[in-house]
């Protein structure tokens, strides 16, 4: 019965999200031959264009595209709402008045203002121009970037998968209160917590203040796990890929474990004891940096990185597909392709866990440098 | 320009895997002479390799 | 460096910060907190349970020894008491038999006694009947003998040649 009871619910979620989803497939717009953001990929420049702009934050959640046979892009996805602080103050229209495009051709006005979209950034015309103007390095001339809150392809999915962990974890916590073992898919989620407890947070930072840091390091943890994880679906999230949010858990890191230090560990930063007095100066400074710019660099960058390569890969692998089709055959490329992304998949779902536990593990180290009793070394 | 950054970028990688090799292969090394210590040398290894791994990824990206 | 500052949203950055400082706090209110609260309460409750369990077959063992004990003083006091009867039992049996030796012996002894005096009386009575039966005898003898003067005569002599005998 409950088993019934969840396959209708499923059926239910998939035909909401299959009919929506058809619903939103009627905007379409004409294509320009210059624009970048995805339209065909059959020549090696289009497959990086392509995938540098995936890489990207996008201000549409699209699935797929493609061209009707009247030779018009269709595209597959929903619109979001694009929030931006203008000269003129807030301003907020939706993605769709863009109509896919990518380069800066279709102006949008808005309180007097105009606005173009060049490679997933808002740019301000200047005021009075009508077009926006690139130099020969296609950096735009007479228009200039806004700070963008956008409800942004990442931003969609920190909710979602904000929302998600929040609905998985608060029922974990709620199975407590009536069983001593939960069930179900909580039943999961419990062996992770406590590894994410046993095996980060209590070895790195110390029994004694292990448990003031461990809510941060899980809900880390579990946030870009589980956020990597979404990016190799087809939803195709890049979030623990943007430097932004990367940047933004860094800090959180950084700022946890500078707020937290204790007497020992600002003595040892600024005015290390046990050595040469002419030599404290210089160590404090290579102290400082490295707690306040290499670490949370490192952290920032390696996520950043690891998981922008990974969707790199993927995606130049799938694309093997249209750019070795001359020399291989239309079966060849694909069966290598196919062959080759499916591995690479494997080896990234590996590496979706690997960053999200050693962003973790890291974290808790530095924290754990930051609180130790250093009274009995030295 | 552009092969410069690539030349640093391929010095950079070659530097990184060298250093990545050394790791894995002490790690191997210490497994193998102490397969009780296993799961301590992994986690020493991953952290060293990932504290290697975001100099070298920051390495590339400043030159990029 | 040029391009990651190029891809750097500063909007992105105020929106995630503040979506994440949201989840942070929201997980550890709704999630962190119960779930190891319950965790740490559950863990604690084993590490209970198994030192209870342990506490109680510690005095289980003790119990058992106890009761081995027990058995074994039971035992042994089984044994004292039942080594105890058996020598009243063997004293009662002695002494029983001692008394009975005694009573048999003075019995004997009496009924000796009493047969030595009956036998004595007797000899005495069949002597005394012997020697007035013999004194009878002579009597008559003797008035018959006595009746002729020679007779008498050559009983003297008779006599008189025992004594020098003698």
């Amino acid at each position: 019965m409950k088993i019934a009871q969840k396959t209708i619910k499923f059926l239910l979620i998939a035909a909401i999200t299959f009919f929506s989803t058809v619903g939103f497939a009627s905007e379409s717009d004409k294509k320009h031959d210059d624009q970048n953001d995805g339209g065909r990929v059959n020549t090696k420049e289009e497959v990086e264009a392509y995938i540098l702009h995936h890489i990207k934050d996008s201000h549409d959640f699209s699935f797929w595209s493609y061209t009707s046979d009247e030779g018009e892009r269709k595209h597959v996805g929903f619109p979001l709402p694009v929030i931006i602080w203008s000269s003129e103050g807030l301003v907020t229209f939706m993605s769709s008045e863009f109509h896919h495009n990518d380069d800066g051709h279709v102006i949008v006005e808005k309180n007097g203002l105009k606005f173009a979209k060049i490679h997933s950034k808002i740019y301000e015309l200047e005021k009075g121009a009508t077009t926006v103007s690139f130099d020969e390095t296609h950096h735009a001339t007479n228009a200039h970037k806004l700070l963008d809150f956008s409800i942004t392809k990442s931003v969609v999915g920190i909710l979602l998968i904000g929302f998600l962990l929040l609905f998985w974890f608060s029922r974990l916590a709620k199975q407590y209160k009536t069983k001593q073992v939960p069930t179900g898919f909580a039943r999961v989620l419990e062996p992770l917590v406590l590894y994410v407890r046993d095996e980060i947070a209590r070895p790195n930072i110390g029994e004694k203040h292990y448990r003031r840091f461990t809510g941060y390091l899980l809900t880390v943890f579990f946030f870009i796990w589980v956020l990597n994880l979404s990016g190799l679906t087809p939803l195709g999230f890049n979030v623990t890929g943007q430097l932004a949010v990367t940047g933004c858990l860094a800090i959180f890191t950084l700022v946890i474990y500078t707020v937290s230090g204790n007497k020992d560990y600002w003595m040892h930063m600024i005015w290390m004891p046990g050595v040469p007095v002419l030599i404290r100066p210089v160590l404090a400074i290579i102290e400082l940096a490295g707690a306040l710019i290499i670490k949370p660099f490192s952290l920032l960058v390696r996520l950043f990185a690891n998981i922008s390569a990974g969707h790199i890969v993927v995606m130049s692998l799938i694309a093997i597909m249209f750019t070795l089709k001359e020399s291989l055959g239309v079966v060849g490329a694909t069966g290598l392709s196919l062959v080759l992304s499916f591995f690479i998949t494997l080896i990234e779902v590996l590496v979706a866990f690997l960053q999200a536990y050693i962003f973790t593990m890291l974290s808790a180290l530095f924290i754990g440098m930051a609180v130790a009793d250093h009274s009995e070394a030295h | 320009m552009v092969t410069y950054n690539l030349i640093g970028a391929g010095l950079i990688v070659i530097g990184a895997g060298i250093g990545l090799g050394q790791i894995g292969g002490k790690a191997m090394e210490g497994i193998a002479r102490q397969p009780e210590a296993t799961g301590k040398i992994q986690t020493a290894m991953i952290i060293i390799a990932a504290l290697l791994e975001g100099l070298a990824f920051g390495a590339l990206f400043l030159g990029k | 460096m040029e391009t990651l500052l190029n891809d750097f949203s500063p909007g992105l950055f105020v929106v995630s910060t503040i979506l994440l400082l949201a989840l942070i706090a929201l997980m550890v209110k709704f999630a962190w907190k119960p779930i190891l609260n319950s965790l740490e309460e559950r863990e604690s409750g084993i590490e209970n349970a198994l030192a209870a369990a342990e506490n109680a077959r510690k005095e289980m063992q003790n119990l058992q020894a106890d009761n081995a004990k027990l058995v074994k003083e039971a035992r042994a006091e089984r044994d004292a008491m039942m080594k105890d009867a058996r020598d009243v039992r063997d004293n009662m049996i002695a002494e029983a038999k001692e008394d009975a030796k005694e009573v048999t012996t003075k019995l004997i002894e009496n009924a000796q006694a009493s047969i030595q005096q009956e036998k004595q009386a007797a000899l005495a009575e069949i002597k005394k009947n012997v020697a007035e039966l013999s004194i009878g005898i002579a009597e008559s003898v003797i008035k018959k003998e006595l009746s002729n003067k020679n007779d008498q005569l050559e009983l003297v002599e008779g006599l008189l040649k025992d004594v020098t005998l003698n």
